[in-house]
């Protein structure tokens, strides 16, 4: 990609810290990245709670198209392109729902849940050569992975498998998805997708929650009345202590805790119920996991635009483009599928105070990306880049979590997760395909530990 | 029929409807002016205030538009957290609200759901309305947030107090940035 003669790696300085404008307001980018980005990159669709029978079906997005997520009759799961081969109407315009068919309104074409085109009005009397229906199926994404009740895919068969392109954040999403006892019992989702738009540039959001520590002073309103699940200041209770970690290869960015297993914690204080359910959960977890029990996946975005909270709250987030300044939030939450009614109910409370559009801690991020979106739209704004030399040459190495990392208590402090992010980001727009999209060399990142 | 002819039953309904027409435009102003402690005086101790999500779903899927009591909601509060809210309003420091928004409410289409009968002191009973919410903030932003609402009323010491506030807002996906204000 060029915009005026430069490449987008000319607008990402990963050395200095600093990156362009151009990157969050120009519409040329913005388009690009629905080509380059969007259609490469692995991409968060739903997850299997959405669509436990056959027939069962939910509507998502990819970038800023619309698909659905099915389960075929015979359990397996797909996702297509919502659009009828004939005209382009959407074939669905329900959020979710079970069907054996999606008629198209138009003109009537209907699709079987595995895709097939099974239904064309006068079509005996309008082909002729008869109509060959094997190819004019639903549109069907390049691959589709499921990873710890999550499902992702992707529009490109030569992207590298799930498993290689989560990376080091594989770790992350087992603690963030997996029960708290430890064990390979399931999280599920406490219902609906709170979906909303905002007024900001979509990659705002990504980088804020891969990593930006340094935001939290924007919190300081919601810290003072309190909102945790244990009564006082603050948000959640003590994570222990952070380390940033970046994976330098595949652009994700990871927020890990650790704190040394107390099998007495008092987390959840504020519910008997819950504080008695973590309680029994961190007595399994220690048995199961050992020292390792104390760390903890908080917070990251799996490059491109799914971000996550693994801990308190635990929730997904996908961040879908829809243009240069625009940016459709969705919003899930779920919690160990094996927890009491009551402590679910608990943990719905607390996550929708606390995330959301009336989420006392997201309101302000939300006028935060607005405003700072909306301020760097000029021409005099744009010549100026924004500043990421937090923590430059601060990385590090931990044995607990893998990847390039800061460490406590600079953690709080760096910005190295955005600034990876972005030279991801670059790499992908650059790239003519997947085989320049190898993941680079770490030695890049470790220029700043010379 | 003049005035006086009105049946008993007639009167006290007019005056029920009145008294929470009453209460409601009260609201609004509190609101509006930002007056949150004579606000939330308005509601019992025991209050759910709570707005659920709007789905599309298919004609024939029996589970309703509406999100139900235990699914994720825009907000489900308890008294408690409504107080913590408006207090972050006021610290000075909520970059969502400050510097202030500009709010109105309208409110109108006041019905009584049950009958009259049922609002002597203590009882609980429904009354259904309508809001239009207008937010313009800073310079342009301007959201305007349409919906119902199903109130359950109660009377505590001879004055009416909102125990339960359902908000039906007819918006799938929320056009608003942020909820920073009441409905």
């Amino acid at each position: 990609m060029t915009v005026h003669g430069h490449s987008a790696k000319s607008l990402v300085d990963f050395a200095r810290g600093e990156i362009s404008r151009e990157v969050f307001v120009n519409e040329e980018i913005y388009q690009e990245e629905l080509e380059r980005v969007f259609t490469r990159g692995w991409l968060y669709v739903g997850h299997t709670s959405q669509i436990k029978k056959p027939g069962d079906y939910f509507v998502s997005c990819m970038g800023e198209e619309s698909v659905i997520l099915t389960r075929d009759p015979a359990g397996k799961v797909h996702v297509f392109l919502n659009t009828c081969r004939h005209r382009g109407m959407k074939v669905c315009r329900y959020d979710e729902g079970h069907t054996v068919h999606f008629v198209c309104p138009y003109h009537g074409w209907s699709y079987a849940t595995d895709g097939r085109l099974v239904g064309v009005p006068q079509a005996e009397k309008a082909y002729r050569p008869p109509l060959d229906r094997s190819q004019w199926a639903l549109i069907e994404v390049a691959q589709i992975a499921q990873y710890r009740g999550t499902v992702w895919a992707t529009w490109d068969h030569s992207a590298p498998a799930l498993l290689d392109y989560l990376g080091e954040a594989k770790l992350a999403l087992d603690l963030a998805l997996g029960a708290w006892d430890g064990s390979d019992e399931e999280t599920e989702l406490l219902g609906s997708v709170q979906k909303w738009l905002i007024p900001a540039n979509w990659k705002f959001v990504a980088e804020n929650f891969s990593g930006d520590g340094l935001h939290v002073v924007s919190h300081r309103s919601v810290d003072l009345v309190g909102i945790g699940p244990t009564d006082g200041e603050g948000r959640r209770d003590d994570p222990g202590k952070l380390m940033m970690t970046t994976s330098p290869q595949w652009g994700h960015g990871l927020t890990f805790s650790y704190l040394p297993p107390d099998p007495n914690r008092t987390d959840y204080a504020a519910s008997p119920a819950a504080s008695q359910y973590f309680k029994q959960c961190w007595k399994k977890r220690i048995e199961r996991m050992g020292d390792r029990a104390g760390l903890q996946a908080v917070v990251g975005t799996i490059f491109p635009n799914l971000s996550f909270h693994g801990q308190q709250p635990r929730t997904l987030l996908v961040a879908h483009p829809r243009g240069v300044a625009k940016t459709e939030m969705w919003r899930v939450y779920f919690a160990d599928r094996n927890a009491p009614e009551e402590v679910k109910q608990f943990l719905r409370h607390y996550y929708i105070r606390y995330s959301g559009p009336a989420g006392m801690t997201e309101q302000d991020d939300m006028e935060n990306w607005n405003y700072a979106t909306a301020a760097s739209r000029g021409s005099i704004a744009r010549r100026y880049p924004y500043n990421y030399k937090a923590g430059l040459g601060a990385e590090e190495t931990n044995e607990m979590v893998p990847g390039v990392v800061t460490n406590h208590p600079i953690s709080l402090t760096t910005e190295q997760n955005p600034r990876n992010f972005y030279k991801r980001w670059a790499e992908f727009m650059d790239a003519k395909s997947w085989r320049d999209l190898k993941p680079s060399q770490v030695d890049d990142l470790s220029e700043h530990r010379r | 029929m003049s005035r006086v002819d009105l049946p008993p039953a007639r009167l006290e309904y007019l005056n029920l409807i009145k008294e929470i027409e009453d209460l409601f435009f009260l609201e609004a102003d509190l609101l509006d002016e930002r007056r949150y402690e004579e606000w939330l005086a308005l509601f019992t101790d025991d209050l759910r205030y709570w707005m659920p999500l709007r789905k599309n779903l298919a004609h024939q899927d029996d589970r309703g538009d509406i999100t139900g009591e235990n699914d994720i909601a825009w907000i489900d509060d308890d008294k408690a957290t409504l107080i913590k809210r408006a207090g972050q309003l006021r610290t000075g420091v909520h970059w969502a609200e400050e510097p202030f928004s500009r709010v109105c409410h309208i409110i109108s289409n006041v019905r009584l759901v049950d009958s009259s009968a049922d609002a002597l002191d203590g009882k609980d009973f429904e009354v259904s309305s309508r809001f239009c919410v207008y937010r313009n903030r800073v310079e342009t932003e301007t959201d305007f947030l349409v919906g119902r609402r199903r109130d359950i009323l109660r009377r505590v010491n001879s004055e009416l107090r909102i125990a339960r506030r359902k908000i039906i807002l007819d918006q799938s996906v929320l056009m608003a940035k942020n909820l920073t204000m009441f409905f």
